[in-house]
């Protein structure tokens, strides 16, 4: 685990760990400011503490267009409960503090629009923040998020979908080699058409999909959207590189008492870790 | 600035090359929707391209208007409302088209391109509910299923509408996050084509949305413009020198308003909703009172917080209370070509009356916002006896009589 990759590439170096150890990458996802913004802090400096590879830190917006109800229902409650943007970065900076583990914000383009491309990227280097998932923002719109993420080393992290001819992978991969200046982000493969949300079975299609993304893609392969349980992270080993855990673990969380929140998440952590080693 | 300048910005106002080849019309518009919709969105825009140029589909498009819509709707002279206001004032009756509403002209297009595109599921997110109600006709008329996504707030409040959806066969699906009104219905269209994009045609209602949304809408919604056009030259021998429209989304201001886009002498206002007020914040003004922003796959004026939130919206008529607005109209305002102004919940209410009383015509309260615009100009003695204007009467009232009702305090029980 070379420290010189890890400070300049974390999100790389995550992955290229997690490989050298034989097991899928988990990148759990919290929602700013939910349950409440103590608790977002204390479960994502958790899961960092019990080896989540790189974590996801969602910012909340009013109009979540991607996301399935537990997501919504999270923005929502976080925004009633005065998180916003810019706390959201405040945030990553506290919990970048406390853990080594590379964090991910994913949020709207609007609010990120509206902070400023480069004083958003700017403060969000400074908190610590490694990448940057944009779901409404599409290749053919990401050139100024691109340059102003590139200007202050943070990975955009780019999307593909089921829906996505080779074609348009193949213009996702040119797109996303060409933003990460150290080759050190990921590829986010969403596991089916449709918002996010916990569901029982990966789709079938699945090894097709992925495989039409690696015939074109080198970076690592994430798969998100719909996973649920350590029998998904088994079937994900097969194929990818990387797992996004969310509306499953919101639910696990939404169903602890308030004093058992952090210990069910890392508990949830610990059972998908159980499932995440390779042949 | 803007508000202010009278006419000749056309110098800069490009109205026939937008949108470009990105979608965009100047910085607005463009595309900014999940990557699962993308490739949907390239063959939309490839099979509405070739659409434009099949005249089969043109002359079916014709044929429809015709027959069904009941198209060419009339430009009617209004006497008593002119001699109110002090100048030649013509009503365009989309109230008179099918349905009730300018809505049909759109659903009709897009319906007849999903038809040709071989989708069998329609959906549509709508607020009032007219443009549920266009398009639950069109799906019935075409044998498709359709599905309307509704706030339940407006649900409330357009009880009527959301049974004329039923009646025609639609599955009005109610939706309860957010402010529970048009805005939230849109997001939940939009989840349920990104799940079910493969057999799902969304036709969007208003002219807004990722490109080529906007310019489709424009498209089969320029059809009232082009109307006008010619009936008012056979009816004064000249070219209007106002045009007032109502603006939501603003899909009947950019019908009416793209085929006089290029005559510097027409003016046009598009007037939106002032709900309490525009200062009270309460109010549904995107371009009077908005900033630039991103929602529902396009750039454009948006009214949002200091974190760049969506704010909740108000105004009387749930067909106005929507925080965005189409692209072309943020590019209208940004070139001067087209200005806009806001009409309170009270002005529309007693512009409402006014033309009930004044011309027997019950306007859908949308539309009222445009008349209250004349009558404050008038009022305010801004018009001459020798000007022409056309008011696009987008709609008719009979949804809104409950409301009307209830804001007038009159019981109909």
């Amino acid at each position: 685990m070379a420290e010189t990759t890890t400070s300049s590439a974390p999100i790389a170096a995550a992955f290229a760990r997690a490989r050298a150890e034989r097991r899928v990458a988990l990148i759990p996802y919290v929602m700013a400011g939910y349950p409440d913004e103590a608790s977002s802090e204390a479960i994502a400096v958790a899961l960092g503490q019990a080896g989540a590879d790189v974590i996801e830190l969602g910012v909340p917006f009013t109009d979540p267009l991607a996301d399935g109800a537990t997501i919504q229902h999270a923005s929502q409650r976080a925004l009633e409960q005065g998180m916003s943007a810019r706390r959201a970065l405040a945030l990553a900076g506290r919990i970048h503090a406390q853990i080594a583990t590379p964090l991910v914000l994913m949020g709207y383009y609007n609010p990120i629009l509206n902070i400023g491309l480069e004083r958003f990227c700017a403060d969000a280097a400074s908190a610590g923040v490694a990448g940057l998932i944009v779901p409404d923002l599409p290749p053919e719109e990401s050139e100024p998020l691109r340059s102003a993420a590139a200007t202050h080393n943070i990975e955009l992290i780019f999307l593909v979908t089921p829906t996505s001819p080779d074609t348009r992978i193949a213009q996702v991969a040119q797109v996303a080699q060409a933003a990460s200046k150290t080759g050190g982000g990921f590829i986010y493969c969403v596991s089916l058409s449709g918002v996010t949300g916990a569901r029982d079975q990966l789709p079938d299609t699945l090894p097709a999909f992925i495989a039409r993304v690696r015939a074109q893609i080198s970076l690592p392969l994430a798969i998100g959207f719909s996973v649920s349980k350590p029998a998904h992270i088994a079937q994900i080993g097969q194929i990818a590189d990387g797992a996004v855990v969310a509306s499953a673990l919101i639910n696990a969380v939404d169903a602890a008492t308030p004093a058992e929140r952090v210990a069910t998440a890392v508990s949830f952590l610990r059972g998908l870790q159980s499932s995440a080693g390779l042949e | 600035m803007s508000q202010q300048t009278d006419a000749p910005a056309s110098a800069t106002y490009q109205h026939a090359i937008y949108p470009d080849a990105r979608g965009r019309f100047g910085e607005f518009g463009g595309r900014f929707v999940p990557e699962s919709l993308m490739s949907a969105l390239d063959e939309l825009e490839r099979e509405f391209n070739r659409a434009l140029k099949d005249d089969a589909f043109l002359t079916e498009l014709r044929l429809q208007e015709r027959t069904y819509s009941g198209r060419p709707t009339p430009l009617y002279f209004a006497p008593r409302l002119s001699q109110r206001v002090g100048a030649r004032v013509y009503l365009k009756r989309e109230d008179l088209a099918h349905t009730g509403a300018h809505k049909i002209n759109n659903a009709l297009g897009q319906g007849l391109l999903a038809q040709r595109m071989g989708k069998r599921r329609v959906i549509a997110e709508t607020g009032a509910g007219q443009h549920g109600v266009a398009t639950a006709t069109i799906a019935a008329k075409l044998g498709m299923q359709c599905v309307v996504y509704m706030g339940e707030e407006d649900i409330r409040r357009q009880s009527l509408n959301v049974f004329r959806m039923k009646l025609l066969g639609a599955e009005v699906r109610p939706v309860s996050s957010g402010s529970r009104t048009l805005k939230d219905a849109t997001n939940e269209a939009m989840r349920d084509w990104v799940t079910n994009v493969a057999n799902t045609f969304y036709i969007i209602g208003s002219a807004v949305g990722p490109h080529p949304y906007p310019q489709m809408v424009r498209a089969f919604q320029s059809v009232i413009g082009q109307e006008a056009r010619a009936q008012i030259q056979e009816a004064e021998g000249r070219l209007p020198d106002l045009i007032i429209a109502c603006v939501g989304g603003g899909s009947n201001a950019i019908g009416i308003f793209y085929p006089f886009a290029g005559d510097a002498s027409v003016r046009l206002v598009g007037v939106e909703a002032g709900g309490d007020g525009v200062t009270t914040g309460r109010h549904s003004a995107t371009l009077v009172a908005g900033r630039p922003g991103v929602l529902h796959g396009a750039m454009s004026y948006l009214l949002q917080d200091d974190d760049g939130q969506v704010i909740e919206t108000h105004s009387i008529s749930a067909g106005l209370d929507y925080p965005g607005v189409g692209p072309e109209h943020s590019y209208l305002k940004a070139t001067g070509r087209a200005t806009y102004a806001s009409a309170d919940d009270a002005a529309a209410l007693r512009a409402f009356q006014t033309l009930c009383a004044d011309e027997g015509i019950i306007p859908a309260l949308e539309s009222s916002h445009a008349v209250a615009h004349l009558l404050a100009l008038g009022e305010r003695g801004d018009l001459r006896d020798d000007q022409v204007v056309i008011v696009n009467l987008s709609g008719r009232g009979d949804k809104d009589i409950n409301t009307v009702a209830d804001a007038l305090g009159v019981s109909l029980t």
